[in-house]
């Protein structure tokens, strides 16, 4: 418990912009809905084409929908220009705003929709104008309903918020995408425990200035009010320093190797004189589209996830020119330069226990092809959509069971209790050999390999301290110490470090 | 059916035609296929009592809110002081129209006070406290209800506020729509008596939709009957007493005759 409670303390910078982020969602949602709403108020058509469009809206994934706006962003850059953020607060702010809007119309127009007719008439028996009767009347009286809306906008959006750590905007998801990649269970809860306390607080005081609407007591709205007014002004204050444009963003994907690379990178260039912010769990897809406009400055990224998912190239031509050809493609379109191959492949591989291998008498990707149908194969949540699967599916004609999603980090828990009898594994984990694992052969070479590569956005191409600072780090790490540096940040015992650690130690093996 | 009655309705007021306040000329409301009211002819003196009498659906609340059109005439015009309402400024309009309806329609979020000052602050002016307590005084209400909430009075009381509300704008008409439909009998006989006291202090026009004969005979100085649409009659109390109107207007002062003969037939066997 003391634990989580010191990760929390630390939380200040994340918890700030956790609040910023959030406010201004819903402030923007406020600011849409209400207006929408008078005009549904006034038109049925307009309520039902809002209210179904906000309804819509609710049923895209919030990880989905914070996601989306990254290629959208991309294509109004042709409109805004080259300056418009892709990745981080706009997105974020864009899709929660999107989230917010339901609860606030929908409340907004029930509101207008169950005003008395009869208090209506009245106000236009007295002579009021429509704006008379908007500001008097229905204003005044739809408020507890409307500010009812707002709150939940609010619990809703404070919960969503944290998944905006997957589009590299910093919040309370950090620690829980960090404690998720890494099995640091205190993270995980101190991140939760800072998000649900924040929505409680929230909930509470917009609940007394939905109270105090409800009963028209002018101190309790007020003091409600009031208290939001403080707790945004704080966090706008604590917020005051922010990154400036000399900072180098290092992103990293959702798995402790790209974790542990990123400190590797970072912990150079802030020896090389650098200042350094990281971008912590973002998704794989944005990765790459993020290096090269420079909303990102620095991934480690994989020569078959380039090939494959860039590239969209499906033949095999072998390792070095794989690479080869992958440097001179980002060169010509994309602007994103490549530094250098770290030494040490991360590929796909299909991974079985060696128990259960033994008994099926399976060593190779052909000796299974029989008995697939009857397995149940694990992948990372993007596995089975992705062109490898496919290449090996046709490959060797193989036909299997069920297929099960699991985060990385469940993905071997699930292949050690049985749950599924083979997964897609990557041959630079550590817990592969500690856990007595086997991986198949690929007798066929149907995966491609995944040299790891250090990415230079177009921004940072040409910075030769930034070069020398990293130019040591190429081919430099061997798969051994990797799996051995990856298995020291995934082990559930009481050996279990941070990724700084375990890149510092990286560092030392590496002679630096 | 009115159409041939037309000239005769007309003539029995001809001396005021000139100087109506509120003239109907062939005033008609459709919605879709239903007729609420079919092109009514009328002329509303100032200063008259005119009691607005018919069953439910027969287009007298259809025709008393095409005066402040709150109901818009699809056929037709109505004539405030000689102009067509549908072409005055309409919030204008309205705050010269006292209104008062069953719903009453207190504001529950303002005070007494500030329900009785909204028509003038709607107009940018503040009524004064010692007008809102002579409005209050005037409805017989104590001066110290100013600042109680609506939903701390009775219905009565309630509606005397909204009496108020609808005389402090100093309007040219007041009308009034069911006023009393929601009140015990009690209340109600006694607010009854004293709007037509009032209306007789401040010199006020009135017209009152009700469906109730007896408290339009009661009250009113004349009495217009109304059924499907048409206007089927147009008489003094006294006359309607004395048997004319039509079947209609007959029918509707039967109903209170029939009750107060059967009430003094049991007072004298009792």
């Amino acid at each position: 418990m003391g634990e989580i409670f010191d990760i929390m303390l630390g939380l200040g910078d994340k918890f700030a912009a956790h609040i910023v982020l959030a406010a201004s969602a819903i402030g923007l949602g406020i600011l849409v809905a209400l207006p929408l709403a008078i005009w549904a108020s006034r038109s049925p058509t307009v309520a039902r084409l809002t209210l179904g469009f906000a309804s819509l809206v609710q049923t895209i994934p919030a990880l989905a929908l914070l996601a989306l706006f990254f290629p959208i962003l991309l294509s109004l850059r042709a409109v805004f220009g080259e300056d418009l953020p892709t990745l981080g607060f706009l997105p974020a702010l864009l899709a929660l705003a999107l989230y917010a809007l339901l609860p606030i119309l929908r409340n907004a127009v029930t509101a207008q929709a169950n005003l008395d007719p009869q208090l209506l008439e009245a106000a236009d028996g007295v002579g009021m104008t429509g704006w008379q009767k908007l500001r008097f009347v229905e204003a005044p009286l739809s408020a507890p309903f409307i500010m009812a809306g707002i709150r939940t906008a609010s619990v809703w959006t404070i919960g969503a918020a944290t998944l905006s750590t997957t589009i590299g905007q910093p919040g309370l998801g950090d620690p829980i995408f960090a404690g998720l990649q890494t099995q640091n269970w205190a993270l995980v809860v101190a991140g939760c425990l800072a998000s649900a306390g924040l929505a409680l607080a929230a909930d509470a005081l917009l609940g007394m200035v939905e109270r105090g609407l409800a009963n028209r007591q002018k101190w309790q709205w007020s003091a409600g009010l009031l208290g939001v007014a403080l707790g945004l002004g704080a966090a706008l204050y604590a917020q005051g320093g922010g990154e400036d444009e000399d900072t180098i963003i290092i992103a990293s994907k959702q798995f402790s190797e790209n974790l542990i690379l990123s400190r590797l990178i970072g912990s150079q260039l802030e020896d090389a004189g650098y200042s350094v912010a990281y971008r912590d769990g973002l998704g794989s897809a944005v990765v790459h589209s993020a290096v090269a406009s420079s909303s990102v400055d620095i991934s480690v990224d994989y020569t078959g996830t380039i090939w494959t998912n860039e590239m969209k190239r499906t033949d095999n031509p072998g390792r070095e020119a794989m690479y080869e050809t992958i440097v001179q493609w980002e060169r010509e379109n994309t602007g994103i330069s490549i530094l250098g191959r770290l030494g040490f492949e991360n590929a796909y591989a299909f991974a079985m226990r060696a128990d259960r291998a033994a008994e099926l008498g399976a060593e190779t990707l052909e000796d299974i092809v029989p008995i697939a149908p009857q397995l149940t194969f694990g992948g990372d949540p993007e596995f089975f959509e992705r062109p490898e699967w496919k290449a090996v599916r046709d490959a060797y004609g193989l036909r299997v069971g069920e297929t099960r999603n699991f985060s990385p980090t469940f993905m071997y828990n699930a292949l050690k209790s049985g749950e599924a009898d083979a997964i897609s594994a990557y041959t630079s984990d550590g817990r592969l050999a500690v856990d007595r694992f086997i991986i198949l052969e690929d007798p066929r070479e149907a995966l491609p390999s995944y040299d790891a590569m250090v990415m230079l956005s177009p921004r940072v191409s040409d910075d030769a301290a930034l070069i020398e600072a990293l130019e040591p780090l190429v081919g430099a790490i061997p798969v051994e110490w990797m799996r051995e540096a990856n298995y020291s940040v995934d082990r559930e015992d009481n050996e279990k470090v941070t990724p700084e650690v375990a890149a510092e130690r990286l560092t030392e093996k590496i002679g630096l | 059916m009115l159409k041939g009655r037309q000239l005769p309705i007309m003539s029995a007021h001809d001396e005021s035609a000139s100087g109506a306040l509120i003239r109907f000329e062939n005033a008609e409301r459709r919605y879709g296929e239903v007729v609420a009211v079919g092109g009514v002819t009328l002329d509303i003196t100032a200063g008259s009592f005119v009691a607005l009498v018919g069953s439910s659906g027969s287009g007298k609340s259809t025709l008393l809110k095409m005066v402040n059109t709150l109901v818009k005439p699809t056929g037709g015009r109505v004539l405030f002081a000689g102009d067509d309402v549908t072409t005055l400024p309409q919030a204008k309009l309205r705050r010269r129209v006292g209104y008062v309806f069953q719903g009453i329609g207190l504001f529950p979020h303002y005070t007494v006070a500030e329900n009785i000052a909204m028509g003038p602050r709607l107009a940018g002016e503040r009524l004064a406290d010692a007008r809102i307590a002579e409005l209050l005084e005037l409805v017989e209400l104590e001066r110290d209800m100013a600042s109680r909430m609506p939903d701390e009075l009775s219905g009565g009381q309630r509606q005397r506020v909204g009496v108020a509300r609808a005389l402090a704008n100093d309007p040219e008409i007041l009308i009034m729509d069911e006023p009393f439909g929601a009140l015990d009998p009690i209340t109600r006989d006694a607010l009854g008596e004293k709007v037509r006291e009032l209306h007789v202090k401040l010199g006020l026009t009135t017209v009152m939709v009700t469906h109730d004969m007896a408290e339009a005979l009661l009250l009113a100085d004349r009495v217009l009957v109304m059924s499907a649409g048409e206007l089927v009659a147009d008489e003094t109390p006294r006359a309607l007493l004395g048997g004319a109107g039509g079947e209609v207007a007959q029918g509707l002062v039967a109903v209170p005759r029939e009750q107060a003969e059967r009430l003094a037939h049991m007072e004298e066997h009792s």
